[in-house]
């Protein structure tokens, strides 16, 4: 809790005519013995050495700059006590119109209002800052031992790497021999500049680099039974052939790959069908064994045939039975809920799989030439060639190779004729549609993500083995975010590789080294105490104050990140090194048992009730709270004052970390204190969420329901809470989103508990 | 010796290679030519395939930065020189004049006052700036350029006097010593005048696929609003035209992996404000890889979309401003000649490292990109190394950290 704060206004980059020195004047009698030191600047900037000095000669534990937003002038965070800053300038000054619409002239003094709100940030800025905390630490001595799982071409990148990063690991392979699907490839597609030629994979050469590495432990013919704890010292239970076997591990890079797609699938093509139909797994193979005798080939990647069969079969199954609803889940003793994968395996992953096909068409019909001395025709039979990228190169060289003839072609059946195989070619380049007689016909193969089909981790938590949502990503461990593309649920787990997506060759293993990296990352920041990714660094963690607690569980029901455990009545279990500190859990809390030491209910509650709130609704205005998530909302808002757009004056903005940890409280102070209407202001949410939290916004939206009970209970117009979205880009649309909520507040009156 | 990583190029590679390693607990400069971070990411409006704004990212990455007392960087600001060897290398940098005060003190007003006027670099051309500028929002470090260049004779004796300007700022050579180095030196845009058969630029109403970026972002010239740049007009027929530059040997020998992917996107942009605008997409092939199918799959569900199969021949300015095209249906084998009120050209990408002199000792391919140099503690990462997405630049930057790291880790 800071005791003597410094408060130091910024004269250059306030403006609006504000009266800076009064405001000073205000603060230092307001606050007497909490601010020793209110000083106006004359520039903030340039002012580092003279705070320093006052944090020093008069002992200062907080500083509150008040000034230009925090977003733009940043060097002066880091000062040798807690820093806050009070964004006078554009949520503040800039963003200020008058409540008929009009702005003031540049040159005048200060409006009234815009005095009373410049007072009301500082005073909010300075009861949050006193109600700050240094975080204790909650570092860990961090295991430096990476678990990678999964053996084959993205697992041995990832293992050797993390090796060579000093760390040892743990290589879990469910195969009796390391090497995955690339044992079947030789000659691989490029892997390095000029990206124009085949390449020998040298998969033996990678596994024994592992096996020779004795930092690497490899454990063959093994799988996962659990993984407990958390970044930093996971304990993780794998199934070996000589029993099960504890591992304490750091992170984990989770390489676990792909499965083929269910044949059935293509049996509309003919696999399965003709021996002669095969998928591309599967030439591989045959074609590294010297089974492939064909000399007159089809490579088909056009998988029409297949998709409309599917979805005729879906139809038609649709047309005979209505689905029977979705069994509710299976219920174990004492009512715990029976994990049940449900299996994410559809056809899609067929079309998913277009470009590591496509490169890998040409690389096969490349090969079976090579190997029979260019005696063998291939044909690649396409609707698009999906050759992105500089791979581009490989392609234009297979295109003037012998024995290669492609074309753009839909091809609308396959089948038997005698000992041969015709392929039905419709609109073709070649002017013409043509039959092709075939030997045999090679289809695509598709790219199950082995966590479509299976808890690949096997996670001991309180949420569940699994990642959660899978089906967002079709089944793949992948992250939402286009940005972070290392994000999955669960901190400290990093996937890479056909897990996450299906990648060629060389960027499987550009994708283990990244997992590397961020797994390595997440142990030295437990080891720090402070948090991964997107509050990175931030020393923070959510402190239990159990006393309270009435086992309720939605902290751990609601974590975004299943960072909490509990015990058998219910009691949450923290780990901190899981945690993303966005304050969801005290969102949650009923009980005000949660808390940060730099964020917590009663801070927030108390800036809420420093707001000056006037009893006549018609003469001075209404009061409206605006909890803006800090990641999104209030940046948007942030450039939305720095355009000079306005909005109306009577609001109050507060930033939270996510609108997950708005808690029901926060509205309850509100509107006891007299605020007219609460909005709540997110990120978009839906499965192509914006919120950094995953969850945030969607879960405030959920509790939306409950806060309205409340209101409604307590004889206030559960209209008065509202939760809207917005994009980071909104700026210029973010004012007529305000203006038009504050507008239908003035139209319901004042909150009847004003003045009570 | 030295444990520190240069990043070279501030864009969304550089930046994320910069901010993994140090978070792992090293030293990083990053030295960017451009007056702010962000890159070329900066000027999109969103991304695909989940149409987020790039700002959103960006705004993490800032804040990751703003954090992090490991992390330096330097603006407006080039390698002249790399001596020594891996693990001990010297850069020499050469810090070009913001002719501002170092901190971010609003001179919007004084900006507005000033007469001069050029092109607008990050609008390409589609809006003009004054000789003082920040050009975007979320401009970070949030700071002012003064562009002596094209200030007027009486912008000149404006700013002569004025508070936090400075005009008459020197270059700085300064230098560094680190042990790895990250290339993120991105990509640039494939210049069109060398597209001579595409019009050359020369066209009105014939855009970039860049350019349609920034008539569609909130903070570009129209502020979001698309529309034909000659009249304003909201187009009826617009015509998209791929590998404009790219998978051609006299061009560019490669595919830019992205074009595709972002006239997707750009479709769903033009159906949104325009439902009830035509378009037709004029490709090779069509190329969404993985799960960015299903981006494609929503286009062609979209009543008002049309895909041929073909190459554009040509491109010639039509009656009225508009732009007459003409290609061949590969699969029809037919020759159309086709008028439209807006074509967008998918020009392709391009290193920048194409034909300019990095002193950088690592090899450079006929293209650009970066073709080695990991012996001597050199990394590419990104649209350095090849034409990627946004999520594979990140994946590539990510990477090359981790062998930045491991080249300067114990030293």
């Amino acid at each position: 809790m800071a005791g003597k704060i410094g408060v130091y206004f910024d004269q250059e980059n306030i403006g609006g005519g504000l009266d800076v020195e009064a405001l000073a004047a205000e603060t230092s009698a307001k606050w007497g013995d909490l601010t020793p030191v209110v000083k106006v600047v004359p520039l903030l900037a340039e002012a580092g050495r003279t705070i320093e000095e006052d944090v020093t000669a008069q002992g200062l534990d907080g500083v509150l700059l008040c000034g230009a937003s925090a977003r733009a002038d940043s060097e002066l965070s880091r000062l040798p006590a807690l820093v806050d800053h009070v964004n006078l300038r554009e949520l503040c000054v800039l963003s200020y119109k008058n409540p008929d619409g009009t702005r003031p002239y540049p040159r005048d003094d200060a409006p009234e209002l815009l005095t009373i709100m410049a007072r009301d940030y500082v005073n909010m800025g300075v009861v949050k800052l006193q109600k700050t905390e240094k975080p204790d630490s909650a570092a860990i001595e961090g295991v430096r031992r990476i678990l990678v799982i999964g053996g084959g071409w993205t697992g041995l990148t990832a293992a050797a790497e993390a090796a060579d990063m000093g760390y040892e690991v743990v290589l879990v392979e469910r195969e009796e021999n390391l090497g995955g699907a690339v044992n079947s490839i030789s000659i691989g597609s490029p892997l390095q500049s000029p990206w124009t030629d085949k390449q020998p994979s040298d998969i033996a050469g990678k596994i024994a680099k592992v096996k020779g590495d004795r930092r690497i432990t490899v454990l063959a013919k093994s799988s996962m039974e659990k993984l407990e704890g958390q970044p930093g010292e996971f304990e993780a239970t794998v199934s070996t052939p000589s029993g099960p076997m504890t591992h304490k591990v750091g992170a984990v890079v989770l390489a676990t790959g792909w499965k083929p797609l269910d044949a059935k699938y293509l049996a509309p093509m003919g696999l399965g069908v003709s021996p002669n139909v095969v998928d591309a797994a599967t030439f591989g193979k045959m074609l590294a064994a010297g089974e492939v005798t064909a000399r007159r080939i089809a490579f088909v990647l056009d998988t029409t045939i297949a998709e409309e069969a599917c979805k005729a079969a879906a139809e038609e199954q649709a047309a005979e039975a209505a689905p029977e609803p979705a069994p509710a889940p299976a219920e174990g003793e004492e009512g715990a809920k029976v994990f049940v994968k449900e299996d994410l395996e559809s056809i899609r992953h067929l079309a998913y799989s277009n470009a590591v096909n496509s490169v890998g068409m040409l690389r096969l019909a490349n090969m079976v030439c090579e190997r029979t001395e260019d005696a063998t025709q291939a044909f690649i039979l396409y609707r698009n060639m999906t050759v992105p990228g500089i791979l581009e190169r490989f392609y234009k060289q297979m295109q003037d190779r012998l024995g290669i003839m492609m074309t753009k072609a839909d091809v609308t059946d396959i089948r038997v004729t005698g000992s041969t195989l015709l392929v039905e070619c419709r609109n073709t380049l070649l002017g013409m549609d043509f039959d092709l007689d075939v030997d045999m016909v090679v289809l695509p193969t598709g790219l199950v993500p082995t966590s479509a089909k299976e808890a690949v981790v096997q996670f001991g938590y309180r949420q569940g083995p699994d990642f959660p949502d899978l089906q967002l990503f079709d089944g793949f461990a992948d992250s939402n975010y286009i940005c972070f593309p290392y994000e999955t649920r669960r901190t400290g787990v990093y996937a890479a590789g056909c897990v996450r997506q299906p990648l060629t060759m060389d960027a499987c293993e550009e994708d283990a080294r990244g997992a590397v990296l961020k797994a390595i990352q997440c142990v030295e920041s437990a080891s720090r105490g402070v948090a991964v990714h997107p509050r990175s660094g931030d020393a923070s963690y959510p402190l239990f104050n159990f006393v309270r607690c009435t086992q309720c569980k939605r902290c751990t029901e609601e974590c975004p990140f299943g960072a909490l455990d509990d015990d058998e009545k219910g009691t949450p279990k923290p780990n901190p090194a899981r945690c993303r500190r966005c304050g969801t859990c005290f969102g949650a809390c009923p009980e005000r048992v949660v808390s940060f030491a730099n964020y917590s209910i009663d801070q927030i509650g108390s800036m809420i009730r420093e707001v000056q709130v006037p009893k006549d609704f018609k003469k001075e205005g209404p009061r409206i709270l605006i909890l803006a998530c800090e990641n999104d909302a209030y940046p948007a808002l942030d450039m939305a004052g720095q355009r000079r757009r306005a909005w109306n004056p009577y609001v109050r903005i507060i930033p939270v970390r996510c609108l997950g940890s708005v808690n029901a409280i926060w509205i309850s102070d509100a509107m006891s204190k007299g605020f007219d209407g609460v909005m709540l202001l997110g990120c978009k949410y839906g499965d192509d969420y914006q919120c950094h939290f995953v969850k945030g916004s969607e879960i405030c939206s959920k509790r939306r329901d409950n806060i309205a009970e409340t209101l409604d209970r307590l004889g206030v117009q559960p209209e008065r809470v509202e939760q809207l979205e917005v994009a980071i880009d909104e700026y210029d649309a973010v004012p007529e989103l305000i203006d038009g909520f504050v507008r239908r507040i003035v139209d319901m009156g004042p909150n009847p508990f004003k003045g009570m | 010796m030295s444990n520190a990583i240069l990043v070279v190029g501030g864009g969304f590679a550089g930046l994320t290679a910069a901010i993994e390693a140090a978070e792992l607990g090293h030293d990083v400069y990053i030295v960017e030519k451009s007056p702010w971070l962000g890159g070329r990411v900066a000027q999109l409006n969103k991304y695909f395939p989940k149409l987020c704004p790039p700002s959103c990212g960006l705004e993490i990455q800032f804040q990751r930065i703003r954090k992090n007392p490991r992390i330096k960087f330097f603006t407006l600001a080039e390698v002249t020189g790399l001596s020594g060897s891996k693990g001990n290398y010297v850069a020499k940098v050469r810090l070009s004049p913001r002719r501002t005060a170092p901190h971010s003190v609003d001179l919007g007003l004084l900006s507005a006052t000033l007469e001069g006027e050029t092109p607008s670099e990050f609008d390409l051309g589609l809006s003009s700036r004054k000789p003082l500028y920040k050009p975007m929002p979320f401009a970070f470090p949030a700071r002012y350029v003064l562009d002596v260049d094209h200030l007027t004779r009486s912008d000149k004796a404006r700013v002569a006097g004025a508070r936090f300007l400075f005009p008459s700022e020197e270059p700085k050579d300064i230098e560094l010593n680190v042990g790895a180095v990250v290339v993120a030196t991105g990509w640039k845009p494939y210049d069109v005048t060398r597209l001579s058969n595409l019009g050359a630029g020369a066209v009105k109403n014939c855009v970039s696929n860049m350019q349609l970026e920034r008539l569609a972002s909130a903070c570009g010239p129209t502020r979001g609003r698309i529309q034909r740049p000659t009249d304003g007009r909201a187009p009826h027929d617009v015509a998209f035209v791929q590998c404009a530059g790219s998978r051609d040997r006299n061009h560019l020998n490669y595919c830019s992996y992205i074009c595709c992917m972002a006239t997707f996107k750009q479709c769903l942009y033009m159906a949104e404000q325009h439902p009830e605008a035509r378009m037709t997409v004029f490709y090779i092939d069509l190329r969404a890889p993985g799960r960015y199918v299903k981006v494609l799959e929503k286009v062609q569900a979209l009543p008002n979309v049309s895909f041929v199969k073909g190459k554009v021949a040509d491109v010639v300015q039509a009656e009225g401003d508009r732009v007459t095209l003409t290609v061949e249906d590969a699969v029809r084998g037919e020759k159309l000649t086709l008028t439209y009120d807006l074509v967008v050209l998918a020009t392709g990408m391009q290193p920048s490292l194409a034909g300019g002199t990095m002193p950088l000792p690592m090899p450079v391919d006929e293209d650009g990109f970066v073709a080695g140099g990991e012996d001597a503690g050199i990394f590419a990462a990104g649209c350095a190394r090849m034409p990627l997405d946004v999520t594979r630049t990140a994946q590539s930057a990510t990477a090359a950290a981790l062998k930045a790291v491991q080249t300067v880790q114990g030293r």
